[in-house]
């Protein structure tokens, strides 16, 4: 997945947690348009590390000019969003990849709700801009725990379609309410906490809502843990993974091509099989069957780990 | 009237997994003649599946109706044609809900209006349930002058419309609910194959 470097036009802080930063192409020219829901990885070189988070796309997808992301800093994360709150200034250039849509609407409903969570609300930002240009029938529920935290806000149009639940002024989001009184041929989006979605998913499958109509997305970074090391089958190198790096980043540093698209487990590019495995794989990603994921024979590297004695990958 | 294993065919044939009860939810279930078996299999199996649901029956000279109505269901119509239950069928799809199951049983040329009629509505097809009792015959459309014809139980037949000798194919249109019927004779005029009835 190749990069193009962008120049960092804005950085502006939306809550104390969460903010927004704008890119442009350096020669002025236009970036290429995309899809409400879709996201960019951006790289973060440290070091001898270049990690690459992906973040939703908020800006108009019909706007060329610049794209812009909504990052919250997660201090309890591997430090990409620490590194884009701390280290990134107006005028930086940073490889940001191509828009890839994972969470895009399905335009054959006749109704579109979206149910966000916290930062989960960042894909809507540029679906809600595409559904105005579409005139389509929708509504958006946000829910954040404080109005102080609540980067939508700041986000959001001011629309009756557009409801904000914040649970500490007891305005709580009543999912079985919205979800017992759409009009057939509605579809619901969520992104947020995995609580959340699985909150909508089990909803939905009580009020007889088929899966089809019900869509998702967690927006998962790699998550940290303890260093371990693996073993390529081809060469029968050893490549180590450090606490705060994921596998997938282990493997680039060590130039081990994988082939990848979404770096947070739900694509599915990047499935790798394990040749033997002595110990425990740590399965984070939402692509794997449970089936796949207790037979130990797949693993997704972008967010995936391992504890044990060995790995051995198809690599 | 047990139902019907249809033999294997190309993908574009429908085919009908039978109803499996979805619970107590909101239904609406619409059978004709013999699909009337079908619903009561069903509600033997789960009586919870009638508590919410409104039924819609074309009894087309069989004497389901009574037992169908005993059921109990919050609502229960009859019809003597698909074209005279089709305003009660709109008018509960307009104001069905996500959420609500619908049940198709009986003939595939009801089964095939009713699921083009809830699709065109935005029923969503992972609500949409249904299996085939009764008879074999197909609603036919000719390909050539679009014509439909109903009931059609050999292969070849006459179009009712514009008198061509027709092929009856597997091809099936999801959004008219018909089986597509091709000219057998178009190529030789006047050879024709010899007229078999219908197989499942």
């Amino acid at each position: 997945m190749s990069a193009r470097m962008l120049r960092v036009a804005a950085v502006e802080p939306l809550t104390p947690l969460v903010t927004r930063f704008r890119f442009v192409a350096p020669d002025g020219q236009a970036l290429p348009l995309f899809s409400g829901g879709a996201h960019v990885v951006v790289e973060m070189p440290e070091g001898d590390l270049v990690r690459r988070n992906a973040y939703s796309l908020i800006s108009d997808p019909l706007n060329g000019s610049c794209y812009e992301i909504a990052v919250r800093r997660e201090d309890a994360g591997r430090g990409g969003s620490r590194y884009m709150h701390s280290q990134v200034k107006e005028g930086d250039l940073l490889g940001v990849g191509a828009p890839v849509n994972l969470f895009s609407l399905d335009l054959r409903a006749r109704k579109h709700v979206m149910i966000a969570g916290g930062i989960g609300i960042t894909p809507f930002i540029a679906q809600l801009k595409q559904l105005a240009r579409l005139q389509l029938p929708f509504e958006l529920h946000y829910a954040a725990r404080s109005r102080a935290e609540a980067a939508g806000l700041r986000l959001l149009p001011d629309l009756p379609q557009v409801h904000v639940h914040i649970s500490e002024e007891g305005n709580r989001l009543d999912i079985g309410a919205i979800l017992s009184a759409q009009p057939l041929g509605t579809h619901v989006y969520t992104c947020g906490p995995e609580a959340l979605i699985d909150a909508v998913a089990a909803t939905g499958a009580r009020l007889g809502w088929p899966a089809a109509a019900l869509h998702s997305e967690v927006f998962m970074a790699p998550p940290p843990g303890a260093p371990f090391a693996v073993t390529l089958a081809s060469t029968g190198k050893t490549v180590t993974v450090g606490p705060t790096q994921s596998l997938l980043e282990a493997l680039e540093a060590a130039e081990v091509p994988v082939d990848w698209l979404c770096r947070g487990g739900a694509c599915g590019r990047c499935e790798t099989g394990v040749r033997s495995c002595h110990g425990t794989i740590e399965h984070h990603d939402h692509w794997l069957s449970d089936a796949d994921k207790s037979a130990q024979t797949r693993i997704m590297p972008c967010v995936s780990r391992f504890s044990g004695t060995s790995l051995v990958l198809d690599l | 009237m047990p139902k019907i294993e249809f033999s294997p065919s190309i993908p574009s044939r429908p085919v009908y997994a039978g109803l499996a009860s979805q619970g107590a939810a909101p239904a609406l279930m619409l059978a004709d003649a013999e699909g009337a078996e079908a619903i009561l299999d069903l509600a033997a199996r789960d009586a919870a599946v009638v508590d919410h649901a409104h039924i819609i029956y074309i009894p087309a000279g069989a004497s389901h109706g009574p037992r169908l109505k005993a059921l109990g269901a919050r609502l229960y119509a009859e019809a003597p044609t698909f074209a005279a239950a089709l305003e009660r069928f709109r008018k509960a799809l307009t104001d069905a809900r996500m959420g609500t199951q619908l049940y198709l049983a009986g003939s595939e040329g009801l089964i095939g209006q009713a699921q083009a009629e809830a699709l065109a509505m935005g029923f969503p097809e992972g609500a949409i349930h249904s299996e085939h009792r009764g008879t074999v015959a197909r609603r036919m459309q000719c390909v050539h002058c679009k014509g439909i014809t109903e009931g059609v139980t050999t292969d070849p037949f006459l179009c009712s419309h514009c008198g061509l000798t027709l092929f009856v194919r597997d091809h099936f249109s999801r959004r008219l609910g018909v089986f597509q019927g091709v000219c057998v004779d178009a190529e030789t005029p006047g050879v024709v194959p010899p007229t078999v009835e219908i197989k499942p």
